[in-house]
């Protein structure tokens, strides 16, 4: 029988104000004067940071979870941690973004609504107690993902991206819904919770075949959205292809969300099959840190060796998730949160030197860039250094936790490939700080910063961060472990 | 005197000096000045490290201990025994040196010069005081990034393809021992140093263990056949960063067996030692000869470096054999006392090699040794301090090269004749090398009008090739202060061998 408790609403409480804020955002857009866009982008940081001050109200003690609606939404430590990261990183996107927008005339309402409406669907992913719950959200995600890559409607490249980010996306999409409903037809519900109690039971009297059928499926739709090999053909064009100020945020924030659904699919639903997926996701991450690595030390263009450096990064994200136990999963989360706060650096940057009529995406165009700007230079360095898991920098410390994680599950072997790699990968992010530091300018006149001082100071910030939490990463390993105590 | 929180000090000094002077540092006196002031005032305080030492007690002393990451049980602990205090010593009056030896040379972005030497003195006196494993992997890794930009940014013309080789290789050796560490993390329970030396290990898990340590540490020392790196990154790095790589980050390595090979994997160490022993000779021998044909004086003294860090990997890996088969810890102990005084007076040596050929490079700018000769007739000051280095440099009795080869032979005999025979034979091959350099550039008839032109020694490197002579000198007349040093903990080490013999 379903039963609606008005404290359902209050569990709720962060994504509802989401929603009601986007659709009141909507709204005044419609009514300000294209001169008057910086009330639209000011409102959206609002929304943003009291979602999650909500959010971080919202906050239960360790170790308890929370069903709302029949058990369509679970509040958990997980979940918080996710959402407040998520909501972190969509708000520092749209510092990043507003300039590079107006410069290309593409500083409208709808990247914000479409922004939202996303982090909303991200939220409900993470959420998500049910495989409903879990299509909506991964759908309002993904929708609006589409229409923010082609929202340069103009752009030959950035339609491209859009459409094979489109069609390889249903097809995920389809491949997911295909899973889940052969799950359905094995266990007879849809509460991922019940699900994996069926599962267990089914795991033991040996009735696997579906099941297994239909993990296959989950695990391809999972690996879709992640971006991990052999699944990963969209990322590199749609990095290449998008506006920058979406690429950052199509790189940094749904890659959090992806962990909360493959954390929700996988061992929420499916853990009586742990065996089976952990070996499917050991082979997804090898594949991934090879193609990801090798791939990248080919490219010219940043953006596009960004795309394949992340589908690096999620394989050494999913090497967490083959311990299968809790430290595992506290890894891969931290692992998650420090590649969303370095990619967002590292694609800022990007921003950061593109003016009107010029995008700074060529490897080449950081030149010299130590003379022309130390600062931003170092911050990029910083992002760099990070980003190939140099100590004292946060990068290190989020894969020294995968790598403990892996080699406290036996799986040694794993260690070795993932290091084999990350020497691999070492080579194409010390080539962008050769070219920063080493190599002369092309033009000898100081960068032109944005005047926008906030992106300027967010993105410091940002960076500094790296470092920061390169030296005290304790908390917020803490914070990640307790998210999995039950 | 007694200052607090002296290890920390060291560390975190110098690092945040890097941030003042890049802050501080827009006109390139200014850096100068406050690089000389922050590294001075590190080499003064690093004075009551060594005098509020107490030689007799064992163990570590001036013991700090923090909670880091208590998830982990990771912690920042620091410490430091007689070897440490040696090297952080050695650390500080280099660096000192470097910064006053680049007053002139170093024209070009400055603070960051400076900034990123500070950064690395800081780093390198982290890597010798950390009693943590995790701690001791951040420094031990993070001294690459401003050795990196170091040789990046002002080194010669091949500089690209010379730093990137270094970082890439060492990051290779280093990310394996990050490995076993963390393999020894799940095993033990914590970072600690002082647990990882009680780990139980079997003898499979030790082998594995050792060679993950092997491969970081010999290519940091370097050891045939991974040193490959060190004449690219020799002969591009600007003389600072030379004297830096051969007077303190070769040492790592050495450091590195010493803490980390012989009490973690002993049983390990002792079945390969003939393998380490092996490499170590043909280091001696084979590159000796490689160090022969050179004509590049960087390069010559590049892989004479190798030669002699080849000392310090045999007297190490000697007194393991000798403590293990022959239960003679006397001869252990004068092995290991053999590397530690071989490192510290390469130390000098090769820091005083790097910044005489620095010299020469700032007046000629070529380091091509037919491009010299004759130097005696026009600067007799600098040929005087140049011969000085170079008989240090073939170990004659007097100077401190003699000291540390003649203990490691002494304790090599001990062991084995014939391995002690070929180790004498450097004496032979360094001297050829060492004094055809010396020949060759020094004396002659000056052929060239540019050598005709050359100044003498300005105040600037005379206090600086004064102050390498002096300790050149000192540790070879009267190393007693320094072995008496370091012997404790020497003593320590060759106890715990025999203690952890199954």
């Amino acid at each position: 029988m379903i039963e609606f408790h008005a404290y359902d609403l209050a569990t709720m409480l962060p994504e509802l104000f989401l929603l009601g804020a986007a659709c009141a955002i909507l709204l005044i857009d419609l009514f300000i004067k294209p001169s008057q866009r910086d009330v639209t982008h000011w409102l959206t940081v609002a929304a943003l940071a009291i979602t999650g001050f909500l959010v971080w109200r919202n906050k239960l003690p360790d170790g308890s979870a929370l069903d709302a609606f029949n058990g369509m939404f679970v509040l958990d430590g997980m979940a918080t941690i996710l959402k407040l990261f998520i909501l972190l990183v969509t708000l520092v996107v749209c510092l990043y973004g507003r300039t590079y927008l107006r410069d290309r005339k593409l500083f409208v309402g709808e990247f914000y609504l479409l922004l939202l409406f996303a982090t909303l669907g991200m939220m409900l992913l993470v959420s998500a107690g049910n495989m409903i719950t879990v299509y909506l959200g991964l759908e309002l995600l993904t929708l609006s993902q589409y229409a923010l890559v082609a929202l340069n409607r103009d752009s030959a490249s950035s339609s491209e991206a859009a459409i094979k980010y489109f069609v390889l996306g249903a097809l995920a999409s389809g491949l997911l819904l295909y899973g889940m409903s052969m799950i359905y037809g094995a266990t007879g519900t849809l509460d991922l919770a019940k699900i994996n109690v069926v599962v267990g039971d089914m795991v033991h009297s040996g009735h696997r075949t579906l099941l297994a059928f239909g993990l296959v499926f989950l695990i391809t739709g999972i690996a879709f959205k992640f971006g991990a090999a052999p699944f990963h053909m969209w990322i590199p064009d749609v990095y290449q292809g998008a506006p920058t100020a979406m690429v950052v945020f199509v790189g940094s924030a749904p890659k959090l969300a992806a962990f909360g659904m493959a954390y929700r699919l996988l061992e929420g639903a499916m853990g009586g099959m742990h065996a089976d997926w952990t070996m499917m996701l050991a082979v997804l991450a090898t594949l991934s840190l090879a193609i990801g690595n090798v791939f990248a030390i080919a490219q010219t263009n940043l953006k596009r060796l960004l795309g394949y450096s992340t589908i690096s990064h999620i394989g050494f994200l999913l090497l967490g998730f083959v311990n299968g136990t809790p430290s595992g999963f506290a890894a891969a989360l931290f692992y998650a949160i420090s590649y969303a706060l370095m990619a967002t650096v590292a694609f800022g940057v990007i921003l950061l030197l593109a003016r009107a009529g010029f995008e700074a995406e060529e490897i080449d165009d950081f030149k010299g860039l130590n003379q022309r700007n130390p600062w931003y230079a170092g911050v990029m360095a910083i992002a760099m250094f990070s980003l190939a898991g140099v100590p004292p920098l946060f990068g290190f410390f989020a894969k020294l936790m995968v790598l403990k994680a892996v080699i406290d599950a036996g799986q040694m072997w794993l260690a070795i490939v993932a290091i084999v790699f990350a020497i691999i990968g070492l080579y194409y992010y010390l080539r962008v700080v050769k070219v920063m530091y080493f190599d002369e300018p092309a033009e000898d006149a100081p960068l032109e910063l944005p005047a926008d001082l906030t992106f300027r100071w967010a993105l410091s910030l940002n960076g500094l961060a790296l470092l920061a939490l390169g030296i005290a990463w304790g908390p917020l390993l803490d914070w990640c472990t307790r998210a999995f105590v039950s | 005197m007694h200052v607090p929180y002296i290890l920390s000090l060291l560390i975190w000094l110098p690092i945040l000096g890097a941030i003042a002077v890049l802050a501080l540092g827009r006109n390139a006196n200014a850096a100068r000045w406050l690089a000389l002031a922050v590294t001075l005032v590190t080499l003064a305080i690093s004075i009551p490290l060594w005098t509020g030492y107490l030689p007799l007690k064992p163990g570590m002393q001036f013991v700090e201990n923090l909670a880091w990451i208590p998830a982990l049980k990771a912690n920042y602990a620091l410490g430091v025994d007689g070897i440490s205090i040696a090297l952080i010593v050695l650390t500080a009056i280099t660096t000192v040196l470097v910064v006053i030896g680049s007053w002139g040379p170093i024209e070009e972005r400055v603070a960051q010069y400076m900034a990123a030497m500070l950064a690395l003195e800081g780093l390198l006196i982290g890597v010798f005081a950390a009693t943590d494993a995790l701690l001791f992997y951040v420094f031990f890794e993070g001294m690459l990034i401003p050795m990196f930009i170091i040789i990046g940014i002002w080194g010669g013309p091949r500089r690209v393809y010379a730093t990137l080789k270094f970082f890439i290789y060492t990051f290779l050796g280093s990310i394996f021992m990050l490995v076993g560490l963390i393999y020894l993390r799940v095993k033990v329970g914590d970072f600690a140093l002082s647990s990882f030396a009680h780990a139980g290990l079997g003898t499979r898990e030790q082998a594995w263990l050792f060679f993950a340590f092997l491969l970081g540490f010999a290519i940091k020392v370097p050891m045939w056949p991974v040193h490959t790196w060190l004449p690219d990154a020799h002969v591009e790095a600007p003389t600072g960063g030379s004297v830096v790589l051969a007077a303190i980050m070769l040492k790592v390595g050495g450091y590195g067996f010493i803490r980390f090979s012989l009490p973690i994997t002993p049983d390990a160490s002792q079945e390969y030692a003939w393998l380490v022993i092996a490499l170590s000779l043909i280091a001696i021998l084979y590159i000796g000869y490689v160090a022969l044909v050179q004509e590049d004086m960087k390069k010559l003294i590049a892989y004479s470096s190798i030669a002699h860090m080849g000392f310090v990997t045999l007297g190490i890996f000697i007194a393991l054999a000798l403590v293990r088969t022959h239960n003679n810890a006397m001869g252990a102990r004068l092995g290991i006392q053999g590397a530690m005084v071989q490192m510290i007076s390469h130390g000098f040596v090769s820091g005083a090699m790097f910044s005489c050929i620095g010299v020469m490079y700032d007046r000629l700018h070529t380091r091509m040794i037919r491009d010299y000769g004759g130097l005696v007739n026009v600067m007799p000051w600098f040929a005087t301090f140049f011969v000085l280095f170079a008989m240090a440099n073939c170990g004659l009795p007097g100077t401190s090269g003699f000291v540390g080869e003649f203990m490691v032979i002494l304790a090599a005999f001990q062991d084995d004749f014939w391995i002690a025979l070929l180790a004498a034979f450097t004496l032979i091959i360094g001297a050829a090398y060492t004094l055809w350099l010396v020949k060759r550039v020094i004396f002659g008839k000056v052929e060239s009008q540019k050598v005709a032109k050359m100044q003498d020694l300005n105040v600037r490197e005379w206090i600086v090739l004064g102050t390498f002579a002096a300790g050149v000198l000192f540790v070879g007349i009267y190393p007693k202060p320094l072995v008496s040093l370091m012997d404790t903990a020497v003593q320590q080490i060759v106890q715990n061998l025999a203690l952890a013999k199954a």
